[in-house]
């Protein structure tokens, strides 16, 4: 066990949440209702960051977990120490993209915001066709909802023209200045 | 001409070694004013005060300088010596060259010297000193003690058997506490009741003892060996002087559906009623927020029934006033009910309850005579889950601190539940354990090792209900975190332990700290857990902080042993370091005006206000304030708010301070 | 809301007429983001809803009703955010270009309804929507409590009162706030038939006619993903899902075409 802190500092730092809060209770993880899916779960994952290691905390970066996470916020609603999980796991995801090395068994998901940013960035509001077609040629799903087609046509759910925001030099200024790219 | 005595300790190697203690005697022997100075390696050992008394003696001292360590630990000793000399014991003031000079600085020329300048400030003061004598006040020998559980019970009679008496008084219609709401005791199962009751009868029939039930206290006037209360004895609409306890009118009474305070709202009550078998006194009160005739001018069934004629309606609440020297409280605490607990369904949920709900389940005196039964179906749980920490060491819902009985509680709830439901099936879902006391390890692992009762360690998320059983979301931390999921029949919370209802508005008038969550203050957290800020107010048992039976009794005891201390002196002796407010000759008489801005700020209520009389008429000339020497803690605050400069401190007066500073600014 | 949950738009607009409101569109509004931006960029995800609220502010607008939970939820933290740190609101303020003051007020429809509709509720209801309804949620309504400051965190009673208003009896069921799947409608369809399946199968089985939700991504994963949740649990689940403004537009009267609920996936007919 190591007697630095490193790594939660760091993530103190950047996030305002204090890991050491966490007394390991487990009330998160008996409310997430991905508990079962995960490669494990949110109380877990914090004990895993406490220790302060790095093997750990590669562990974190490249588990599923924070891919799965919806930030549903039921842990934090119920966390006597008032952990804020969901903002922990949005700052993980994006270490996780920085060092890449998103577990690829998430990798879908993490294809699918890219293809809702990429839509965003063109239009400034969400495409849905254009999103599923971006999000097949990245997974390679290509029947991936095929079959809803018909039925949504029928009942107008699908807009083929795409609307656009008028100032859309402002949109892409905005994802210039942060994201910067969306591969 | 003053003749002063100054003694620089060595304590050892403490103060000597980073201070030149023979040059400081030397240059203080060189101050003006000062007859003999010595140094000594320890002036608190005999020698060493017998080295003092005997200076004093020869050179005629008139006062005493000792530089030693600090005022806090030997202050009290050396005036004792000097007053064993024949030296007003006020005339004798402390340097304190360890924690001020040894302790906190190196060796050097500068620690020596500002050794040296301590001792000529407090030189210079103590001529100025005047002989104080100690302030003696009566003490009425009585007690009254506020609560009456387990504490207050314990605290009465330890204080009666002393040979003193004591006033109780309980706000329920009978004593007991929720000790006699229990099943059984940890660590030994005992049924509590039965070690109770007789306990309570003592106090009942001691003839040192004066119990008042249904009783409150209204207010409390006075100071430490005098205090004045006011009780007001609610109206109990029964003439207990013709009650014999029958019992009748509690089985004519019609409204036999108000949910019983006694079994924690799991059973009914009548209006006019005896809260439980035992009761002590045993003779009923009647709730006038549920009584036909009190709400609708009906009924009257029970006076009608009543054999002796004992009931007696509309009578006023009667306020009575006691002199007592001593106050005890024991006020006890309360538990969160389930409807705290979002999580958990908002109280919503008849089968889930709280600990203190399953005591009455499990008692053979309770709604179901001691079966387990769930409360909406009767049906017997096969299925049974215990949540602990509910509540507490949850800063998410203000309640950081851990209420330090609910693991022991846990688990006898689940011993009792497979003691009475063979092949029950029982899980605690818990955090850690804590099992402090003597055989409390052993209990709980007995519940887990002898009654399997499964113990999970992990918290439950949330309880839902689905076709009459309850769905708990935990989970099994040792398992790397694993969801755990239970179909319950019920589900007992072991909430928190809170302060009784009330407690901050007794607290406040009675002039006692409280802290954040109502938790009577202790004076010292380690070494005066039973007295309080306020002198003369004491306090025992959970009303302090939650705590077991053993912890309480011992309070209780140790609280008594206070109490009898203070009423077995004819007078009690304080410290003369109080203020006063000058007196001058007439037309004057004081420079007080009476603006009575002392008396807002004075914490301990010690400003009277006394009129200056003119000795032939009797006409009021002026009214000025008058601190009461008995009351006074002196603190100074009233000294340094006077617009006009007329309170002064004894022993630490204007004169005397401003000497001390004038001494070391010009050394 | 113009393409798979299209009906909700429509919904909302179709109730205004009854209660004399007057709704505007923001100009030239962009999407918030949703999961996909603050999954991946903390500054992004606060920059979008920021653009739209300075949007508001530039016309004027005092208040903004914003029918899904979702942008609900992102806003509100936006504001929030940007309320508590100066130098955030600073940074984020230049990235959109656009001057910001966090003086919009931000209302999800439950409390646009309570707010606009709920006094007149009862009295214009003509058609009273006399069923059993297991109102739900979802999570981002009303969580997290300390920014939305909406309702209660467990066991919500809002919708449950509007409801109520409209001749409906609400049923106790358990998982009125727990999440449906969310973004992963796509990318872990199997993932949403597993959480939406429990949700539609507990109502169900308690006698829920109706499910009555207020965001549509909850409306799609319950709606939309049904074949899934129905190969999950193994049984053909029929209980319909409609928009709590649809529910109050049938009730007071309004045309059931232009409340779009022919655009269900789960037939609607049994109502």
């Amino acid at each position: 066990m190591t007697t630095n802190h490193a790594i939660t500092s760091r993530i103190q730092q950047a996030t305002e949440v204090d890991v050491d809060l966490c007394y390991q209770c487990g009330k998160c993880t008996a409310g997430c209702v991905l508990a079962d899916d995960m490669e494990f779960p949110s109380s877990y994952l914090i004990r895993l960051l406490q220790t302060n290691k790095e093997e750990n905390y590669n562990k974190v970066l490249q588990s599923n977990t924070i891919w799965l996470c919806l930030n549903c916020e039921n842990c934090i609603g119920r966390c006597p120490k008032e952990v804020d999980i969901p903002r922990l796991m949005d700052y993980l995801r994006t270490e996780s993209i920085k060092r890449k090395c998103v577990s690829p068994n998430a990798k879908p998901i993490l294809s699918f915001h890219k293809s809702f940013l990429n839509s965003i960035r063109n239009t400034g509001k969400l495409n849905e066709i254009n999103l599923i077609a971006e999000f097949k040629l990245r997974t390679m799903r290509l029947w991936q909802d095929v079959k809803l087609v018909p039925s949504m046509l029928v009942k107008g759910k699908l807009k083929f023209l795409p609307e656009t925001v008028k100032n859309r030099k402002n949109i892409i200024r905005i994802f210039n200045r942060t994201i910067k790219n969306t591969k | 001409m003053s003749k002063i005595g100054v003694f620089i300790c060595h304590c050892g190697e403490n103060i000597s070694a980073t201070v030149d203690c023979e040059r400081v005697a030397q240059e203080a022997s060189r101050l003006e004013g000062v007859e003999f100075a010595t140094d000594y390696k320890y002036m608190c050992s005999d020698p060493g005060q017998t080295l003092i008394k005997n200076a004093i003696k020869e050179h005629h001292l008139d006062g005493v300088v000792v530089g030693s360590c600090s005022p806090r630990m030997h202050e009290a000793t050396f005036r004792k010596t000097c007053a064993e000399a024949g030296l007003n014991p006020y005339m004798c003031e402390i340097a304190n060259l360890r924690e001020h000079v040894s302790w906190v600085h190196e060796k050097g020329e500068a620690t020596t010297r500002k050794a040296i300048q301590i001792v000529t400030g407090l030189v210079s003061k103590v001529q100025r000193n005047k002989p104080l004598n100690t302030i003696k006040v009566p003490v009425t020998k009585c007690a009254l003690v506020i609560g009456g559980g387990i504490a207050g019970i314990q605290t009465a009679l330890d204080i009666a058997n002393c040979g003193q008496k004591v006033i109780m008084i309980e706000k329920s219609p009978s004593i007991g506490g929720h000790m006699s709401q229990l099943s059984e005791t940890f660590p030994t199962l005992d049924c509590s009741q039965c070690i109770l009751t007789p306990r309570m009868v003592e106090v009942a029939q001691h003839p040192n003892i004066t119990l008042y039930t249904y009783a409150e206290l209204d207010k409390l006037e006075g100071f430490v060996g005098n205090f004045k209360a006011t009780i007001r004895l609610k109206a109990k609409s029964i003439d207990y002087s013709k009650c014999t306890g029958c019992g009748l009118c509690t089985t004519k009474c019609p409204n036999k559906k108000i949910p019983s305070e006694f079994n924690e709202g799991l059973g009914m009550r009548t209006a006019i009623y005896v809260p439980f078998p035992q009761a002590v006194p045993n003779k009923p009160v009647i709730d006038k927020e549920n009584c036909l005739y009190y709400q609708k001018g009906k009924c009257k069934i029970c006076s009608k029934s009543c054999p002796t004629g004992a009931i007696e309606y509309d009578k006023p609440d009667e306020l009575i006033t006691i002199e007592v020297g001593a106050v005890v409280v024991t006020t006890g605490f309360n538990v969160l009910r389930t409807d705290f607990f979002p999580e958990y369904g908002y109280g919503k949920y008849k089968d889930v309850i709280t600990g203190l709900q399953f005591e009455r389940l499990a008692s053979a005196s309770g709604p179901t005579l001691g079966e387990i039964r769930r409360p909406s179906d009767g049906k017997i749980p096969q299925k049974i889950v215990f949540i602990a920490c509910c509540g507490s060491r949850d800063p998410a819902k203000g309640i950081p601190y851990c209420s330090k009985i609910c693991c022991m509680y846990t688990a006898k709830h689940a011993m009792l539940y497979q003691h009475k439901v063979h092949g029950g099936d029982s899980t605690v879902f818990y955090m850690d354990i804590r099992a402090g006391g003597k055989n409390y390890e052993e209990f709980v692992r007995r519940a887990i090792e002898e009654d399997h009762v499964n113990y999970v360690r992990g918290r439950v998320a949330r309880v839902y209900e689905k076709d009459g059983k309850l769905i708990v979301k935990g989970v099994d931390t040792l398992l790397g975190a694993e969801p755990v999921e239970i179909e319950a029949d019920m589900v007992v919370l072991a909430t928190a332990g809170v302060a009784s209802k009330g407690a901050e508005e007794l607290a406040q008038k009675m002039h006692i700290s409280y802290d954040p969550y109502h938790f009577f203050a202790e004076a010292h957290p380690k070494l005066k857990p039973v007295e309080t800020n306020t002198a003369g107010i004491f306090l025992a048992g959970a009303c302090q902080a939650p705590k077991d039976i053993p912890e309480t009794v011992a309070a209780a005891s140790g609280a008594a042993v206070k109490v009898v201390s203070l009423l077995s002196q004819e007078n009690l002796v304080r410290e003369p370091i109080v203020a006063v407010v000058n007196r001058c000759a007439p037309p004057l008489f004081s420079t007080c005006v009476g603006c009575f801005m002392c008396e807002t700020i004075c914490p301990y209520h010690a400003i009277e206000h006394e009129e200056i009389k003119d000795r032939k008429t009797g006409a009021v000339i002026k009214t000025i304030a008058k601190i009461n020497p008995g009351l006074c803690q002196g603190c100074g605050t009233c000294v340094s708010f006077c617009r006009s400069k007329s309170i002064d401190l004894e022993g630490y007066t204007n004169e005397e301070m401003y000497t001390e500073v004038m001494a070391l600014l010009n050394h | 809301m113009q393409g798979t949950s299209r009906e909700y738009n429509e919904s909302v607009k179709a109730l205004a007429p009854f209660f004399d409101i007057e709704l505007t569109d923001i100009e030239d509004w962009n999407c918030c983001g949703a999961t996909a931006a603050h999954s991946v960029n903390k500054n992004l995800s606060l920059a979008l809803p920021a653009r739209i609220l300075a949007l508001a502010e530039e016309q004027g607008m005092k208040e903004i009703v914003v029918p899904c939970a979702s942008c609900f939820n992102r806003l509100s933290v936006t504001q929030y955010e940007l309320a508590q740190d100066n130098e955030l609101r600073k940074k984020i303020t230049e990235t959109i270009d656009m001057p910001y003051e966090g003086t919009v007020k931000i209302l999800n429809v439950v409390q646009f309804i309570d707010q606009y509709i709920k006094d007149k509720l009862i009295e214009k209801t003509v058609k009273p929507f006399d069923y059993k309804v297991a109102c739900y949620y979802g999570c981002l309504l009303v969580r997290p409590h300390k920014i939305l400051k909406f309702d209660r965190v467990e066991d919500p009673t809002s919708m449950d009162e509007l409801m109520k208003m409209i001749g409906s009896t609400p049923i106790e069921w358990g998982f009125k706030t727990e999440c449906c799947g969310a973004g992963l409608s796509v990318s872990r369809t199997d993932l949403v038939a597993k959480l939406s399946g429990n949700i539609v199968k507990d109502a169900a089985d308690r006698g829920a006619e109706a499910i009555i939700v207020a965001c549509p991504m909850c409306h799609s994963n319950l709606d939309m993903r049904r074949p899934e949740i129905n190969k999950y649990l193994k049984e053909d689940v029929t209980v319909p899902v409609i928009y709590l403004t649809q529910a109050i537009g049938l009730a007071v009267g309004a045309d059931p075409s232009k409340l779009g609920l022919q655009r269900h996936f789960v037939k609607v007919t049994t109502l």
